[in-house]
């Protein structure tokens, strides 16, 4: 495809159409993952006391559903004797136990061996919402991209959810997939199924790029370029749903042509998206980087999901403001 | 000798016998491991020697592997958790035929394969090992895939006891005990010292067997240099069906080497000139009987 190509927004009733309904991307993940179990005797579905299955389904999983109690170190390092043994271990645990509690069993015992372990990871970013810093991973995409062949997966809403544990089944080394907790929007009807690895440009603009990964702060971003456009000033928008491995090129050759790009993500600002964004950046195409994402803290006040991305400003008009504050517009200008 | 396990004698007489051959092996074992030593990198010399006979036993009475097909799908599996204890596992994967013997002069020098810890690059490596406390899990993960494949394998599993101190031991201990994995094995190198001074002195480890057996294992204590007693119990396991077996060793850190004997410092050496003659030396005095 042509740059030039880019200059149109896609047809405006596309995006307008009625989205599916919220769905939270665990649900969906853990309903694909039990259509499949009974079509693949390598799946074994790995579970430390998360509540994500109800009994019936574990029942009818038989001997390809264990609950392993609460001992996520231990989970990491079962799934990578059984992975090393021929199966496909689906792993289940909250981001944060993931990520950090369980971390060293997942550098040694998983990525060192590049064994197909995937590890399904819940209450990513801030989705674990009043439960507090604890169960709030805002760390995780920085950790688990630093690792050696792990593949990092952010689904932006439930149906890329399902879509990534069907294109997992071909990866041969590790995956790590962030999902949340509660039902999330969905993104916009037609947007095409996700491919490993691969960005997805859910709209085109030549002013600047809104770059983000996870469900809300990538509807942040289409909400932000479309009270952009009736500014006057046109995004590209991409889903950058696989952080590693990275795909350098579309961002390039998106940030080439505006010269500015916005990061969004549930994360400390340090390590995550904003991160990968600046590093590939840095390296092939210099263009300046706006970084939004969880300031410097750790979450100190009562909330839920929405009002955390709320009060920490991962939110459309932050990311709108960004932009006109970075092109030199006064808020509520245009480019005209 | 390299019959598999299957096809050992197992009299009380052919153990005699048998016991007297691993005996041969252990001690060109330590005297590989001596020599790896002597190095310009030193090596784990303590833990090695405590561990060699359980090491001897495994692979030339015990396991069911094979060098010429290392990843036959009904092998035993074995990790070595302490991995540390990586100049004794290298030394008897050699004697073993899993690697040239004389590849174990290029231990700890530059380019070579045979790094301070155990990787998979090695042959007959199962998993890359060295942080301590991962090897049960590992295991577990192993006796599970054979149970779920129904192939009638044994995976084992050998620990430092200053290793029991970290948690995920105790996880792993749980989920085995919990699984029902009777066709796992763990063995405990219980040579009382790690690093700094005694493992008492950091984690008290009284009643070491009733704390297993409390976490739903079976388990059995042995002289860890007795070669007949070790092939004999561990062939024998599992010992009670539905539950998993842990093999109690009492060892002498740096067993073989009386300099060495018992002492904290013998965790980590590096051989002088001297030292390895010293070593060398005693390694060709006929052994003792433990005390």
């Amino acid at each position: 495809m042509s740059w030039s190509a880019l200059a149109t927004p896609p047809p405006q009733e596309t995006l307008l159409a009625a989205p599916a309904p919220p769905e939270a991307t665990r649900t969906a993940y853990r309903d694909r993952l039990l259509e499949l179990l009974p079509t693949d005797p390598r799946l074994i579905c790995l579970d430390t006391d998360t509540g994500l299955f109800g009994p019936d389904q574990t029942a009818a999983a038989g001997a390809q559903y264990l609950d392993l109690g609460i001992a996520e170190h231990n989970l990491m390092g079962i799934a990578a004797g059984l992975a090393a043994s021929g199966r496909m271990p689906f792993v289940n645990t909250m981001a944060a136990f993931a990520a950090t509690r369980a971390l060293e069993a997942v550098k040694i015992d998983v990525a060192y061996n590049a064994l197909p372990v995937r590890i399904m990871a819940t209450h990513g970013g801030l989705a674990a919402g009043h439960l507090g810093p604890t169960h709030q991973a805002l760390e995780d995409l920085a950790v688990m991209r630093a690792l050696p062949g792990m593949t990092v997966v952010v689904p932006a809403d439930a149906a890329q959810a399902a879509a990534f544990v069907d294109r997992s089944l071909d990866l041969p080394g590790p995956l790590y997939v962030r999902l949340g907790r509660k039902p999330t929007p969905a993104l916009p009807p037609g947007t095409p199924p996700p491919a490993l690895g691969r960005a997805q440009t859910l709209r085109r603009g030549r002013d600047a790029v809104l770059a983000a990964c996870g469900p809300y702060p990538v509807q942040a971003c289409l909400a932000a370029a479309e009270e952009l456009a009736g500014e006057g000033v046109e995004c590209t928008v991409l889903n950058l749903h696989t952080l590693r491995p990275f795909d350098t090129a579309a961002l390039v050759e998106a940030a080439d042509h505006s010269g500015l790009v916005v990061t969004v993500e549930e994360h400390w600002r340090s390590g995550g998206l904003g991160g990968a964004v600046a590093e590939a950046l840095a390296e092939a195409a210099p263009a300046r980087v706006l970084r939004i994402g969880m300031p410097d803290t750790f979450v100190d006040t009562v909330g839920g999901h929405e009002h955390l991305l709320a009060h920490y400003g991962i939110t459309p008009a932050r990311v709108a403001d960004t932009v006109r504050r970075a092109l030199g517009l006064a808020p509520g200008a245009t480019t005209d | 000798m390299t019959a598999p396990a299957a096809l050992l004698p197992r009299t009380a007489e052919d153990l005699a016998e048998t016991a007297e051959a691993l005996a041969e092996t252990a001690r060109r074992v330590r005297e590989h491991v001596v020599d790896m030593c002597a190095g310009p990198e030193g090596g784990h010399l303590g833990g090695a020697f405590s561990s060699t006979e359980i090491l001897t036993a495994l692979y030339f009475a015990v396991l069911n592997v094979d060098p010429a097909a290392p990843d036959d799908p009904d092998r035993d599996r074995f990790v070595l958790s302490k991995g540390h204890a990586a100049v004794g596992l290298y030394a008897v994967l050699a004697e073993r035929g899993f690697l040239p013997t004389a590849e174990l002069a290029g231990y700890g020098r530059p380019g070579t394969r045979l790094m301070g810890h155990p990787v998979r690059a090695v042959p007959g490596v199962e998993m890359p090992t060295g942080s301590l406390g991962h090897g049960l899990a590992l295991a577990c993960g192993f006796a599970l895939g054979q149970r779920l494949d129904r192939r009638p394998a044994r995976s084992f599993v050998l620990m430092g006891d200053g290793e029991l101190q970290e948690g995920s031991v105790w996880e792993a201990a749980i989920a085995a005990a919990s699984l029902r994995l009777d066709n796992l094995v763990a063995v405990i190198d219980r040579n009382g010292l790690q690093l700094t001074g005694p493992t008492d002195g950091k984690a008290p480890m009284e009643q070491l067997a009733e704390r297993w057996r409390s976490f739903g294992w079976a388990v059995r204590e042995t002289d860890g240099h007795d070669l007949a007693a070790l092939v004999e119990h561990l062939s024998a396991a599992p010992w009670e069906p539905g539950r998993p077996g842990l093999l109690i060793c009492r060892t002498v850190k740096g067993r073989g080497v009386p300099f060495l004997e018992g002492r904290p410092a013998a965790h980590y050496v590096t051989l002088s000139a001297r030292n390895h003659a010293r070593a060398r030396a005693a390694l060709r005095t006929p052994a003792r009987r433990p005390a």
